[in-house]
């Protein structure tokens, strides 16, 4: 009997706990937060991995602030981001493998390819699976009409390529220019239109053939014959990250006293480790934050991402904005949750406090001169000097 | 003109000291090793973590990747490729596991160093400047000390009893085993230098041009390029294969110039009718 009562306690105990538990979980659910997919499609691997990992990187440290911080609330609903991410490998196939993984996700806005190939082979996926995507590619066929789905996440070359020329020729007094660029579709066609904006200028282009295969360890070769022919400026077209210090290393080692410049993003401490002070004088068009324009959220982005990930990444400055504009621009018109028509409504009229900048600084889109139609995030265009370890402003413009 | 020998020279002596290993490996063991790129870049990373991060002299940075790609060569020998060269009667099968370990290193280092170009504080200050000459004084340094590993490696080779015995297993595997060479215990050394010979370059090279962990592949791919010029499995293929291929570049790269990247079309295009008229390269196999 005594062993009877006993085993019917030991149930109902169990039985209770089970539950308790069930009942607990429940609770839980009921509190927890939607989940928002945001994707990422763009190179993680690879010599150009630098390129992709901040921007995921970026991503999730902005997601990871926002979700421990309560989530995203748009409209009635409040959302935890997920950042769902996927290596391209800087592989049209795979970039296409990538997009396809994202609409069988049901996710709707996605940030990359990081490169021009990449995000031409993307296209037609996004445009069928109904995804919004932020390239970091300048090809203008993705932004201009009938093209409608691609946001380019970044000032592009034949924007901030003028706007240097222009300074340099202005303030340093150059007159004659070379180009030089790795033999790939985005550098090349950064160097086409550069040498085009320089030629514009009124600037002699010395050398504008010259190219290099991306995985060269060793420039000396490469930049000998250009270096003899002593323009004012060498201009690293699209130069990956990676490369940047040793072409600068070997340009002036050969002897070059000229200004050395280019239009994307660089990291000050790769820079440092790879060159050392002959990097100093080094121009490019950095992060769209740098020290005397960035706000408080942002030194704490800083923060969060160098604890989360061990180092900063400078080219994270301007990659902070992708993910905000996406949510900023959903917060504006809930109804673009799921509907990238709506999404794309929004895009004309959207406007919201930029949260990185100091100042009265809004989110907006723009791009109407260069695109016809609002395709572009506004981001400062932030042209850096290179110096002892850090970069300097010396412009900051802005495109429309 | 002289500025492009020299280049063509330095970058040769660079060339021939990566693809050494790379034949090493071929020639004892008849595996091409596509993981030769992911060791030169791990070593160039030991080398950086020992003199750019904890600030150890650059000789105990070079001794310790050499060191440490040895003991994973041996390992790597020992537990994946003879059981692999044991089990299976496809020769494929090893290229397959070379290829795995290939990955399997481009993930780890990623994960260790991450996605950065990463470079050393120059271990010589100073260019040497000449009317025709322009060459900084560490790239003479590294280029000194590479002919220098490459001269010991021969002598190694010529001279040392674990030399003859993997001449002899590159010669005649069976034949060296009925002679008394033990085959395990020989291979497994091979494959050890050929993984320190990689480690030893990526930490001397880091100097030069720095690392980051996505290069491993095309330097396995130009390695190969070079090997298959000089002939697999020739030592000296490997040497004379590595000078031809700088010389090339830094000759094309300053005469042709002019016409666009170009070059290495040209090089390829040369490569596919050399390799028509002698297909087993330059020297051919087996070593002797």
């Amino acid at each position: 009997m005594s062993t009877r009562r006993m085993a019917t306690k030991a149930i109902a105990l169990v039985a209770a706990s089970i539950l308790a538990v069930i009942a607990g979980e429940i609770s839980q659910a009921e509190a927890a937060n939607k989940e928002l997919k945001i994707g990422f499609v763009g190179v993680t691997s690879g010599p150009a991995a630098a390129w992709g990992t901040s921007n995921v990187r970026s991503m999730q440290t902005r997601a990871a602030w926002l979700n421990e911080t309560g989530g995203v609330k748009i409209g009635d609903t409040t959302y935890d981001i997920n950042i769902v991410s996927f290596d391209d490998q800087k592989d049209p196939k795979r970039a296409i493998a990538g997009m396809e993984k994202m609409a069988q996700e049901g996710i709707h806005y996605v940030v990359g390819p990081n490169v021009d190939d990449g995000a031409a082979a993307v296209r037609p996926v996004a445009e069928k699976a109904g995804i919004i995507y932020f390239p970091y590619a300048f090809p203008k066929e993705l932004y201009v009409t009938p093209a409608s789905n691609a946001v380019l996440g970044m000032i592009a070359s034949y924007q901030s390529g003028p706007a240097i020329y222009k300074y340099l020729k202005d303030k340093r007094g150059v007159k004659t220019v070379a180009f030089v660029a790795a033999n790939e579709s985005d550098p090349l066609s950064q160097r086409d239109s550069g040498v085009a904006a320089a030629k514009a200028l009124g600037l002699q282009v010395v050398a504008e053939k010259d190219t290099y295969q991306n995985d060269t360890r060793d420039f000396t070769p490469v930049l000998t014959p250009i270096v003899k022919l002593k323009p004012d400026l060498l201009v690293l077209s699209g130069v990956a990250p990676a490369n940047a210090p040793l072409l600068i290393r070997a340009a002036r080692e050969l002897g070059y006293k000229g200004l050395i410049s280019t239009e994307t993003a660089q990291d000050a401490k790769v820079l440092q480790e790879g060159a050392g002070e002959l990097a100093n004088g080094f121009i490019s068009v950095g992060g769209a934050s740098t020290p005397e324009i960035r706000s408080p959220a942002m030194n704490e982005f800083i923060d969060r991402y160098t604890k989360m990930f061990g180092e900063y990444n400078d080219e994270s400055n301007t990659k902070v904005y992708a993910l905000e504009y996406i949510l900023e621009t959903l917060k504006a018109n809930p109804k673009a949750i799921d509907n990238v028509e709506e999404f794309k409504r929004t895009m004309d009229s959207f406007s919201a406090p930029n949260p990185f900048m100091i100042g009265d600084n809004k989110l907006r889109y723009v791009g109407s001169t260069s695109f016809g139609q609002k395709r572009q995030v506004a981001v400062p265009m932030v042209v850096n000097e290179y110096s002892d370890g850090k970069f300097k402003t010396l412009f900051v413009g802005e495109v429309d | 003109m002289a500025q492009v020998i020299a280049n063509g020279v330095y970058l040769g002596a660079q060339y021939a000291l990566i693809a050494l290993g790379l034949t090493l490996i071929f020639a004892l063991m008849n595996v091409l090793n596509f993981a030769h790129g992911q060791m030169y870049v791990l070593g160039g990373f030991i080398t950086y973590t020992a003199y750019g991060q904890l600030g150890l002299p650059f000789i105990v940075a070079l001794l310790a990747s050499g060191v440490t790609l040895g003991v994973i060569g041996a390992l790597i020998e020992k537990l994946l490729f003879r059981t692999v060269i044991r089990r299976s009667v496809r020769e494929e099968s090893t290229m397959l596991l070379a290829a795995a370990v290939a990955y399997f290193l481009d993930a780890v280092i990623l994960l260790l160093f991450g996605e950065k170009q990463r470079g050393v504080p120059k271990i010589v200050n100073g260019v040497f400047v000449s009317d025709a000459l322009i060459m900084p004084y560490d790239r003479l340094l590294i280029g000194a000390l590479a002919v220098l590993f490459i001269g010991a490696f021969m002598l190694f080779m010529q001279f040392s009893k674990p030399g003859r015995a993997m001449r002899a297993l590159a010669q005649d595997r069976v034949a060296a085993q009925l002679m008394g060479v033990r085959v395990d215990r020989y291979s497994m050394i091979g494959f050890a230098l050929g993984a320190m010979l990689a480690g030893v370059v990526g930490g001397l090279l880091v100097a030069i041009t720095g690392v980051n962990s996505g290069i491993g592949g095309p330097i396995s791919i130009k390695a190969f390029l070079m090997v298959m010029i000089g002939g697999a499995g020739v030592v000296g293929g490997a040497i004379a294969g590595g000078f031809i291929l700088g010389m090339i570049e830094s000759v094309g790269l300053s005469v042709l110039h002019a016409y666009g990247d170009i070059t290495y079309l040209v090089i390829f295009a040369a490569l596919m009718v050399f390799l028509s008229i002698r297909p087993n390269g330059l020297m051919g196999k087996p070593w002797g």
